[in-house]
């Protein structure tokens, strides 16, 4: 279990292999790695920075970790999210889920990415040629979200 | 109580925390942003819709119903943004 919250960057290879280091119940890994993306919603955007509410961040990623356990035979969770000034092509965000059977992998890296959306407090400042704008919430994310309420 | 602001609820009201004196008639969360409008035009104008400003006790999401008593820890921010 490892939930961390950083502003230094993560190497996916190195976090894979100390994931599944001497693990030989894991039957498949489940990964996400997001980025920064050099444009969104038509602007380019020079950087990005990531504000959060330390405290409560490291919480709720707990507790959605928590929840994904309780939902899927998961032998092992990784969650990594970066804070502070990132640029395009920047690592933001890792998770990696480990289980038997790809089913529970899949499903729960894919949960807990649409849960860290819309329950982590991060908030995420563009800049852009027009000046630094803050991103807006997206309905989609909350559909995503809203599909795993049981 | 203190309370902490994030994104631009922090920057349009200028400060990341403050601590208040809550007057007795504020007893949720909701009662609490109203309140708050009230301190000065920076805050009347950051909280103005309340369906962008979230409210989080003690460090977990509330909705605006939700009590609040002068020990708590209450942050007000947008809806989040991170992944």
């Amino acid at each position: 279990m490892a939930i961390r919250v950083q502003a230094g960057d993560f190497d996916v290879g190195a976090e894979y292999a100390a994931f599944t280091a001497g693990r030989t119940s894991v039957g498949g890994v489940a990964m996400f790695v997001g980025l920064v993306r050099d444009i969104a919603g038509g602007a380019a955007v020079s950087a990005m920075t990531l504000e959060h509410y330390p405290g409560m961040t490291e919480k709720q990623l707990e507790a959605i970790e928590e929840e994904a356990r309780r939902r899927w035979p998961l032998d092992d969770v990784l969650v990594i999210h970066r804070h502070g000034r990132l640029e395009p092509g920047d690592r933001i965000v890792m998770v990696a889920t480990a289980s038997a059977h790809r089913d529970a992998a899949f499903e729960s890296c894919r949960f807990l990415m649409d849960w860290l959306k819309t329950r982590a407090p991060f908030w995420k400042l563009e800049a852009t040629p027009e000046g630094e704008r803050w991103v807006e919430a997206k309905e989609s994310d909350d559909a995503a979200a809203a599909r795993w309420v049981e | 109580m203190k309370i902490l602001y994030f994104a631009w609820l922090r920057s349009k009201i200028g400060v990341p925390t403050e601590t208040v004196e809550l007057p007795a008639e504020v007893t949720t969360a909701g009662d609490l942003v109203e309140w708050l409008k009230t301190r000065s035009s920076r805050h009347a104008e950051a909280l103005a819709n309340s369906k962008v400003v979230k409210v989080a006790v003690n460090q977990e999401h509330v909705p605006y119903d939700h009590p609040i008593s002068p020990t708590d820890e209450v942050a007000l921010f947008p809806p989040v943004t991170g992944g």
